[in-house]
């Protein structure tokens, strides 16, 4: 067997040091000793162990103490304390501070053969653990927002500030602005980005569904209910509960939550039993909560539970410059998942894109982008390969007449403005009377 | 150059024309000739009292003083309870890619655990492990192969699961390397 693993013996008796390494070598294992503790540090620097075999007695600097300077230098081996003695304090003590185990002199060969391969095995798996760990605080990074902007700068700020507390968090943004997107960020960025980010869809549940979603029920808790089930209380513990349109939550529902976001306790529907969680509450909306409050179709109390700390994503049209980062982004994103060579925009697709207001904002752009991509023949997004709505309001005519711009261009201000005459006339900088004259003039219908 | 393997010393469990036969098995193995010889090693300076057993690496390094030099290998068969320092017990130790070996028939009988004695099981445990720890002497690492002789065997049942011969790629590593010493 020719095994990579490695093995530092560490004990100031050479005939354990001197066993030992034979013992390991003849298994093929890379073996290091070392007599004492300063010189087991020194083995340390120079490469990788995997495991330690590490004698607890040792003159100077003693097992444990090195154990502790160890941990000190950033290095995870699996620690075999060595004892001479049997001892219940020593054995306790040494797997408190966070050994793998401990053997006491002699060991049944089995004994120490099977340690170490289990130990080599833990290793393996704390370092596979750590690559996941890092691959899932990637995933957060790579896949978070994306934009430059001013008004995005802000938000991350935000998200920096509080995602690394508890606080409740209230996301608001028109749809489509990425509020999720945020939510995952401020998850992935906390500390229990380990745990489950739960996502309710408040909106798209029916009262009862939502209660049953939320809580989970028992078995007969209502027709239908065949079976106990766990609701998304229960799956969220440790980690955070996404609730999505709030503002959607019927005034029964907000109750029980209310309840649930303060005690952090619950019974299923139908059930007794107190089940306790540990979780935290991002929620988002694009509703007026504090109209819905006003109006007495959202409880006070839970928008006050709610709304402990707010970020407010901007929408697509108030952000433009990041526009083009964010359509190459799904150009990348798409090109990949449909394995098309399409790797740019076309400048004149990329004007179109940024002049136009986007009110179904990112998710919007993203399918425009993605429909762009189904239809697309060569290695950019042509202006005519974007949906017609984008095509048809973004578009300035290119070598047509000076009339045909004015028109075009009048029909648009006009629209932006919903058809307020004096407000487009002071963008367009003319009077009203003129702005009537030339919308009879080039016949611009008026939108019904 | 050729060279030989000494198979030294002896075992009250084992008769020395069983020994002659166990020879013959490893001189195939391993392409050189095996040579029984009564030479007694002596024990008496690895006797650890408070342990009432042999420390076999006193053992071997006592006999590499004395042993003579060349590229003959030499195994050393006693049938007294081995130990190293740190292990309750060993069936033998070798001298990684070097000239000795040591192997106790001690714990290799079926009586040392309260069993029915087999005369056959003692003999064939015997063979695999001096055909083992001479396979140390070679430069072998243990292997992973199930039925490699090679395999590493903490108890005496492991012994049992493997053969008296190495797999091929053992085997062909012993060649390789008893090919060089010829």
């Amino acid at each position: 067997m020719t095994s990579k693993h490695s093995i530092l013996i560490v004990d100031d008796e050479s005939s354990v040091r001197d066993s030992l390494s034979k013992w390991f070598r003849e298994d093929g294992y890379d073996i290091g000793t070392a007599e004492h503790a300063q010189a087991a540090l020194h083995r340390l620097q120079e490469r990788k162990w995997d495991v330690i075999l590490l004698d607890i007695k040792m003159p100077g600097m003693d097992g444990m103490e090195l154990q502790q300077r160890i941990r000190e230098t950033g290095t995870e081996p699996a620690i075999i304390f060595i004892t001479a003695h049997a001892s219940v304090d020593t054995a306790v003590q040494a797997l408190k501070s966070g050994a793998f185990d401990y053997i006491t002199k002699p060991v049944d060969p089995d004994h120490l053969s099977h340690l170490v391969h289990n130990a080599l095995r833990q290793t393996a798996l704390s370092g596979e653990n750590v690559k996941l760990k890092e691959q899932i605080t990637e995933f957060f990074r790579v896949d978070d927002m994306i934009g430059e902007s001013v008004a995005m700068k802000k938000v991350y700020e935000l998200i920096e500030t509080v995602a690394p507390t508890d606080t409740t968090v209230m996301i608001r943004g028109e749809s489509g602005t990425g509020k999720e997107l945020i939510a995952r960020a401020i998850h992935g960025n906390s500390q229990r980005k380990f745990f489950p980010i739960v996502t309710v869809n408040c909106g798209a549940l029916p009262e009862g569904i939502l209660e049953s979603e939320l809580f989970g029920h028992e078995r007969g808790a209502f027709t239908g209910a065949q079976y106990q089930r766990k609701g998304k209380l229960e799956l969220v513990d440790g980690g955070t509960l996404f609730l999505d349109e709030v503002g959607n939550v019927d005034m029964k529902t907000q109750m029980d939550l209310l309840r649930v976001i303060e005690t952090k306790q619950f019974s299923r529907v139908g059930g007794n039993q107190i089940i306790k969680v540990d979780f935290r509450v991002i929620c988002a909306t694009n509703k007026n909560l504090e109209k819905a409050v006003s109006d007495g179709t959202f409880r006070e109390d839970l928008y006050y539970r709610l709304n402990v700390f707010t970020v407010v994503v901007p929408p697509l049209r108030e952000r433009k410059s990041d526009i083009p980062i964010i359509a190459q982004y799904f150009v990348r994103k798409y090109s990949q998942a449909m394995g098309k060579a399409i790797h740019s925009i076309s400048p004149e697709a990329m004007d179109m894109l940024v002049r136009y207001d986007w009110p179904g904002n990112v998710r919007e752009l993203e399918n425009a982008i993605e429909r762009a991509m189904v239809v697309g023949k060569s290695s950019s997004i042509l202006y005519g390969e974007l949906p017609i709505q984008v095509n048809d309001k973004g578009k300035i005519p290119s070598g047509g007449s000076l009339a045909a711009v004015e028109k075009e261009y009048i029909r648009r201000v006009l629209e932006e403005n919903h058809w307020n005459i004096s407000r487009s006339a002071d963008l367009l900088q003319i009077d009203r009377a003129t702005l009537y004259n030339k919308i009879e003039r080039y016949g611009i219908p008026r939108p019904s | 150059m050729s060279s030989s393997i000494h198979i030294l010393g002896g075992s009250s469990l084992v008769h020395p024309q069983e020994l002659e036969g166990m020879a013959e098995n490893i001189s195939a193995i391993f392409g050189l000739r095996a040579i029984p010889s009564r030479i007694e090693p002596d024990l008496r300076a690895a006797y650890d009292p408070s342990r009432g057993q042999y420390n076999s690496t006193i053992l071997l390094s006592g006999f590499l003083e004395r042993a003579p030099a060349g590229p003959d290998k030499h195994i050393i068969l006693v049938d007294v309870d081995l130990f190293i320092p740190v292990l309750t017990f060993v069936f033998g130790e070798a001298q990684f890619d070097g000239t000795a070996a040591i192997v106790s028939t001690h714990r290799l009988s079926n009586q040392f655990y309260g069993l029915p004695g087999s005369h056959e099981l003692l003999l064939l445990r015997l063979e695999k492990e001096l055909i083992h720890e001479l396979g140390h002497t070679f430069g072998l690492y243990h292997c992973r192969q199930f039925e490699c002789v090679m395999r590493s065997s903490t108890y005496v049942e492991e012994i049992d699961i493997k053969k008296a011969l190495p797999c091929p790629d053992c085997a062909a590593r012993i060649h390789g390397i008893s090919g060089r010493n010829n």
